[in-house]
């Protein structure tokens, strides 16, 4: 008998995950091999994760964000505004490199879509970068020192009538529309509607019904792309997307900067806002993960690495809501894979807090050894293999550094191969070097 | 007041410190003289930096507070008052083309400022002929390149290749930074340094032309 979800627990539950990504709906194989690799690539995983079995090598997982366009030199740009050269090249870098995982391509997203909204928090290929580069953030306060309270009363009302308004320039005038809460007694719902009606208004509505449409016919290349991947016997690195708390308000509400001085300022403030988005964090890493039947949740942490605070900020206002999240995440069966940017040497203590087998720690400049040491009885570490050797070096000097990557962390399993961050470009010789040789000499005997 | 303010600068106390340059500016103190302590504050600020006792945010709210600072001096500065701080010598700062990161590049630029150095910030996303310009115009001696993405290694090392054609490679100290910046870009890229953070910046500046 089919156990219940509401009584299975956390170790049941992630089981259940894996079982479900293991045999994916409405996937035909293209072949048995194809279904023997997908399967075998799902099961890598999942043994690296659990740290129960060693795997029967270590799993490799080259980590990018451009790269496999940059490979076949077509340009940021290109993708960026041309779906089907973006799955094509996609799909040329899975056939000749073969890794077990991939990035999936709809994290480039569509030029066309920032154009209609007017995005204005991100420079993106012809729009304040160059064709060649790909998006990059600009820093700056997008949501203001005395708006924490509103965001704190009502984080959807802040996000629905604040903060979209000032990051999508097509959305500016959704300010003046009154809050969806006020809706409660027929009398009130036609007045409530006035604002919906104004030039502006309908204007901004046209706007998010063209970004939708235009995200729709965009997605069904993604979509095409994803079944065909794994149909081929390939496996997507991530099945949902999350991040820290406190890195929701530092990276694109507050700044990087701004958040430094609240720690100062306002330190109450920032904890309130962290405990309310908390559960939103997890939701949204868990609606991914339920929409893809992909049990990992990729989260991207930046500013509680290595020097960006001190440990008791990173005790007070990082670790707790990163912890909550976490383990909100793993208590639904999800396996967290958290990419630790920078270094994270002075918080590896914090990881042992955590249940054992449950996540993947994707690390960029961290002590391997150290990390291996301290975690390796506590969960999958990945990466670290540098962005500025598979760019600039050789494919010789690629092995060695993997050798050792897979003799040090790899030992007994727990390990995924991967670079240290995420790249935007790569460098075809050294590439396939991480790859091959991870394959060939990441065998366990 | 001079050992107050330095203190409370250390200690990060904003509104302290502004508070007692107010109360001070109003004494009839002499805000050439505020403005020295409060940057000395800072200076030992950096210092607690290097030392592994403070880290960024400290470094940057510090900033804040000596941007706080000069807003109640500056209307009683005279004209020109305020710049007459001896420099120690001349840096010329960017990040490289294409890259648009500016929060480590600010953090170098702050620091080499508040050592005393004379920085020439050429900002964001700087085409390598810029970089040529500004050290024919400036006759700095050393220029430091900022970058955090992977085409900025590319970048840097065209950069460091045109003040190279323009035969100006001999007569400057070039140092590298950003996140993924390390021993191996330094030799490709042909710099003569790489550091980790901004204090090291200060460290190689001082190596290179004193201080």
């Amino acid at each position: 008998m089919e156990q219940k979800w509401e009584e299975m627990s956390r170790e049941e539950r992630q089981e259940a995950r894996f079982n479900t990504w293991l045999s994916p709906e409405g996937i035909e194989f293209v072949s048995p091999e194809a279904e023997a690799s997908y399967k075998a690539r799902v099961t890598r995983c999942k043994d690296a994760v659990q740290l129960k079995k060693t795997p029967d090598r270590v799993p490799v997982f080259p980590f990018f964000t451009f790269m496999p366009a940059d490979l076949y030199g077509v340009s940021p740009g290109e993708v960026m505004y041309d779906a089907e050269k973006l799955v094509s090249v996609w799909n040329k870098y899975l056939d000749d490199y073969r890794p077990d995982y991939y990035v999936s391509p709809g994290l480039v997203g569509t030029g066309k879509c920032f154009e209609v909204l007017d995005f204005r928090q991100y420079n993106w290929p012809g729009h304040g970068v160059s064709d060649s580069s790909g998006y990059q953030c600009i820093e700056d306060e997008y949501m203001l020192a005395d708006e924490y309270q509103a965001l704190i009363d009502d984080p959807s009302d802040f996000w629905f009538r604040t903060y979209l308004p000032r990051i999508f320039g097509a959305l500016e005038p959704l300010r003046a529309v009154p809050p969806f809460t006020d809706i409660w007694e027929m009398p009130l719902i036609c007045g409530h509607m006035i604002g919906f009606g104004t030039p502006e208004v309908q204007g901004a509505l046209k706007a998010l019904q063209e970004a939708g449409r235009v995200a729709f016919e965009w997605g069904g290349h993604i979509g095409k792309f994803e079944m065909e991947a794994q149909a081929k016997g390939f496996v997507s690195g991530a099945g949902g997307i999350s991040k820290a708390p406190y890195d929701i308000l530092a990276d694109t509400l507050r700044g990087t900067r701004n958040m430094m001085s609240d720690m100062y300022r306002r330190p109450d403030m920032i904890l309130k806002a962290i405990e309310r988005i908390t559960p939103l964090a997890i939701k949204q890493g868990l609606a991914g993960v339920n929409f893809s039947g992909n049990p990992i949740a990729f989260m991207p942490l930046h500013k509680g690495a290595d020097g960006f605070m001190s440990d008791e900020q990173f005790k007070t206002f990082y670790w707790p809501g990163l912890k909550s999240v976490i383990l909100g995440l793993i208590k639904e069966g999800c396996v967290p894979l958290l990419f630790a940017e920078g270094g994270y040497d002075s918080r590896l203590e914090y990881l042992k807090e955590l249940p054992k087998g449950h996540c993947i720690w994707l690390f960029d400049r961290t002590d391997m050894a150290k990390a291996k040491e301290l975690l390796g009885d506590t969960t999958c570490i990945a990466g670290n293999a540098p962005a500025s050797l598979l760019m600039t070096g050789t494919p010789d000097q690629v092995k060695d550094y993997c050798k050792n990557l897979i003799d040090v962390a790899g030992k007994n399993g727990g390990y995924i191969m991967s670079c240290g961050t995420a790249m935007d470009q790569g460098k075809p010789d050294t590439l396939h070097a991480m790859i091959d040789f991870t394959k060939e000499y990441g065998v366990y005997r | 007041m001079s050992k107050e303010l330095v203190n409370l600068m250390v200690d990060l106390k904003e509104q302290e410190a502004l508070d007692l340059t107010t109360k001070s500016l109003e004494q009839g103190v002499d805000p050439v003289d505020i403005l020295a302590y409060a940057r000395k504050g800072v200076g030992l600020v950096g210092e607690k930096f290097a030392n592994g006792v403070y880290f960024i945010p400290d470094l940057v709210f510090a900033g804040e507070i000596l941007k706080g600072i000069n807003k109640l001096v500056e209307p009683y500065l005279g004209s020109g008052k305020e710049d007459d701080r001896k420099r120690l010598g001349k840096v010329i700062i960017g990040t490289v083309d294409g890259d648009i990161h500016d929060i480590g590049k600010d953090m170098v630029v702050f620091t080499l400022d508040m050592n005393g150095y004379e920085v020439f910030d050429l900002g964001i996303n700087v085409p390598k002929e810029k970089f040529v310009e500004a050290i024919k115009e400036t006759g700095s001696k050393v220029v430091g390149l900022s970058g955090f993405l992977t085409l900025a290694f590319d970048a840097m090392k065209e950069t460091i290749g045109a003040i190279q054609e323009a035969e100006l490679r001999d007569s400057v100290k070039i140092m590298i930074g950003g996140g993924q910046i390390d021993e191996q870009i330094m030799t490709y890229t042909g710099a003569d340094a790489y550091g980790l953070d901004a204090m090291e910046a200060v460290q190689l500046t001082k190596g290179w032309i004193g201080g």
